[in-house]
């Protein structure tokens, strides 16, 4: 059976890439289960999404503890813990990370005993508005890598899952999931495909008898104020949203009305943005009258700010 | 008939499509909206017949439901977790009217504290109410039932509500290949809703729901409810093997699997169960004698097909995804009254609680628990009931209580 998982963000089209793959396999005449895995948040969060694929009927369900292949859309979640990119990964675990970074040096970084390689389809990818294609060039690129989906069923997936999305929304897909595909040609078939837990020999698990806890300690209450404040939501943005102060009227009421997350704060009657909880949704950007609100993706504003801090330093 | 990938949200939707159904009246809740959505766009695009209206709550919905299927149209309607509880006054209403119609119920864990992930104390709080209960694993099993629940449902020997449950997540956003049965052979297993008497209409009005004094009469018409679910047993067996002859597809009250020969038996509902049959297959691979019995029909209890399963097995691990506060198990005590007296009961009925909010349960859990099934049957003592709970689990728990420690410390409080 293969197990597949993909990591990215909300809008990065992790569960329409799950979706071209499995249709993919399931075309292929695989047996075939896909689903995406998400909770409360929303568009910047971490998500996942998951394919098994076996020739027999599918009885394992919900998520891959050890997946074949894990695909991170987003390199910027490796390193976030909620987002579990790392979780059950062996040395039998293929990983592809869409990365600009070479292979060796994430390799080394993460100390993986297994294969890694990138797919530098980020490098192109500045525009917010080319974030969902994303998940297609993943597909592609999974495809290639299981070694059994021609690019016959890739092109019939990618057509039957976004057909009510258009054909330009198709044909960009199309180009971008057939040019990953295409790029993985020397790795096709990498993927190996895992075994079944045995029942001789299996591990035992580390059952305990729960304690007895009073209600002080037992109900789910929390005792302190404000708590969400200590929620990083701005870990969620791909854009920035930057003010420039030369031509901020100072009219702060306008954009700090309009942000749904109260992250913008007044200090000395200018607007200033606290990103850690920004989750870059750009309505300030919209809204403010003298266009003094810029749109930067995020990678390329810490970029920014690292330079700026190894600048500033003596 | 086609073969498509559908998600569990989708196979219910196409179950409602496929049942020709009249109404629908809808209110949106995680993970159920989907089904309301697909029925919306359908009928949107004019590719399904029939009327949704979205309701200002899960109470006048199931109100709606009742009410219209009073007046002899077919209804279908969906919900999950606190709707279903927050519609539990309309169900036990609705019921006693003996209106039918079918429920789908995306199955969710309750609060508090609040989850999205599934386990069964939603549709089990239900168990009660006087709506049917069918079960299932697997996104066909959900299209499958959705068509059969209206068979049972409209019977006149049953005429009641029908609810067709799904756990939220591992069927409703889980996609696999789903059958499609033609339109019209659909059509006609289905049928035509025939309301006879209880047809209710506006210009020949007549009360629906009488005030009883006394518990005479209430014992009476609350029997009579209790009689006509019974007589879902039957009814049920009935649609069962004519959908079988139909489609090719047999889902019987009660799913044996490889229980032939089983000296060692999994008890489960739902979803999960899928999980056991891969135990299964891998504990009979190193030579056990091992099965699993999972009963679709909940309400009515097919109590005789259960009985006839569990004879003479040495032992029986009863995993409840579902607790129920002071007592355990819901499904270890209804099996336990099943069984209870027969001179072929199983010695050993342990009780094990798992998959409360989603918590996944792993293959070697279930090899785990066959294990002690097995020990317990050797020594003849039965194990306490167990929560599959892992030393790690709770060590995260611990984690997040130093925090809540800290909080309060920061607050003021010194007594800790």
């Amino acid at each position: 059976m293969y197990r597949i998982r993909f990591h990215g963000r909300g809008g990065q089209g992790m569960k329409t890439a799950s979706r071209i793959l499995g249709t993919a396999f399931f075309l292929e005449g695989y047996e075939v289960q896909d689903a995406p895995r998400y909770g409360a948040e929303r568009r910047g969060a971490p998500i996942f999404a998951y394919v098994r694929a076996d020739r027999a009927l599918i009885n394992e369900r919900g998520i891959i503890r050890h997946p074949d292949l894990v695909i991170v859309a987003d390199d910027s979640l490796v390193p976030v813990p909620a987002a579990g990119v790392l979780a059950g990964i062996t040395d039998h675990t293929l990983m592809l990370i869409n990365s600009a970074e070479k292979a060796d040096l994430w390799k080394e970084r993460l100390n993986h005993s297994g294969a890694i390689l990138t797919l530098p389809v980020v490098a192109d990818v500045t525009d917010r508005g080319e974030l969902p294609y994303v998940g297609a060039a993943c597909a592609g690129a999974a495809a290639r890598l299981t070694g059994v989906i021609t690019e016959v069923a890739l092109e019939q997936a990618i057509k039957n899952e976004l057909a009510e999305l258009g054909t330009a929304v198709v044909d960009k897909n199309l180009h971008n999931a057939l040019a990953a595909y295409r790029a993985m040609a020397s790795h096709a078939g990498q993927v190996e495909e895992g075994g079944l837990v045995s029942a001789a020999g299996y591990q035992i698990p580390d059952w305990i008898d729960l304690p007895f806890d009073d209600a002080r300690i037992s109900a789910p209450t929390i005792h302190a104020a404000a708590t969400s404040v200590m929620v990083k939501t701005g870990l969620w943005r791909t854009q920035r949203p930057v003010i420039d102060y030369a031509h901020c009227k100072g009219c702060w009421w306008v954009c700090s009305s309009y942000c749904p997350d109260g992250a913008i704060n007044i200090v000395e009657a200018k607007p200033v943005i606290d990103y850690d909880h920004c989750k870059g949704c750009m309505i300030c950007v919209a809204q403010c009258p003298p266009h003094a609100i810029a749109a930067v993706p995020e990678k390329q504003a810490q970029e920014e700010e690292a330079r700026s801090v190894i600048g500033e330093s003596p | 008939m086609k073969r498509i990938l559908l998600t569990g949200n989708g196979a219910a939707a196409w179950g409602a499509r496929l049942a020709t159904v009249d109404y629908v009246p809808a209110f949106p809740i995680t993970p159920q909206t989907e089904i309301i959505e697909t029925l919306a766009n359908w009928i949107d695009a004019g590719e399904m017949a029939g009327r949704l209206v979205t309701m200002e709550s899960e109470h006048s919905m199931i109100t709606a439901a009742g009410s219209a299927a009073a007046t002899g149209v077919r209804v279908f309607s969906a919900t999950s977790s606190q709707g279903l509880l927050y519609a539990m006054e309309m169900l036990y209403t609705v019921s006693g009217w003996r209106a039918p119609f079918v429920l789908v119920n995306v199955s969710r864990g309750l609060s508090a504290p609040i989850t999205l992930e599934p386990d069964h104390n939603d549709i089990l709080a239900a168990r009660d109410s006087g709506c049917l209960q069918i079960h299932c694993a697997s996104c066909q099993e959900v299209l499958d039932s959705t068509l059969m629940a209206y068979r049972l449902a409209e019977d006149e020997r049953v005429r009641l509500p029908v609810i067709v449950n799904l756990d939220g997540f591992y069927l409703s956003f889980t996609r696999e290949p789903v059958e499609i049965p033609d339109a019209d052979a659909a059509r006609q297993f289905v049928g035509s809703f025939d309301a006879e008497n209880i047809r209710f209409r506006a210009s020949t009005p007549e009360s629906q729901a009488v005030a009883v004094l006394g518990g005479g009469p209430y014992s009476y018409f609350r029997y009579e409810t209790h009689l006509a679910a019974m007589n879902g047993l039957a009814v049920y067996d009935e649609i069962a093997e004519e959908f079988s002859e139909c489609f090719g597809r047999k889902h019987e009250a009660v799913e044996a699997y490889r229980t032939d020969d089983a000296d060692y038996l999994f008890v489960m509902m739902g979803s999960f169960a899928t999980k056991a049959r891969e135990a299964v297959d891998r504990l009979r691979e190193e030579g056990w004698a091992v099965g699993l019995v999972r009963p679709r029909l909940l309400r009515p209890l097919p109590a005789a097909h259960l009985q006839l399963l569990l004879a003479n097995r040495k032992g029986v691990a009863v995993i409840d995804q579902n607790i129920s506060m002071g007592m355990g198990g819901v499904l270890h005590s209804e099996l336990a009254s099943v069984l209870y007296g027969r001179n072929d009961a199983p010695p050993v009925l342990a009780s094990f609680i798992g998959g409360l909010g989603g918590r996944d349960i792993s293959t070697e859990e279930f090899f785990e628990m066959a294990e002690m099934v097995r020990q317990a049957a050797d020594t003849g003592v039965t194990p306490p009931p167990r929560l599959l709970y892992t030393k790690t689990e709770l060590r995260e728990v611990r984690k997040l209580q130093v925090i809540a420690q800290v909080e309060r410390q920061q607050l003021g409080e010194t007594d800790d």
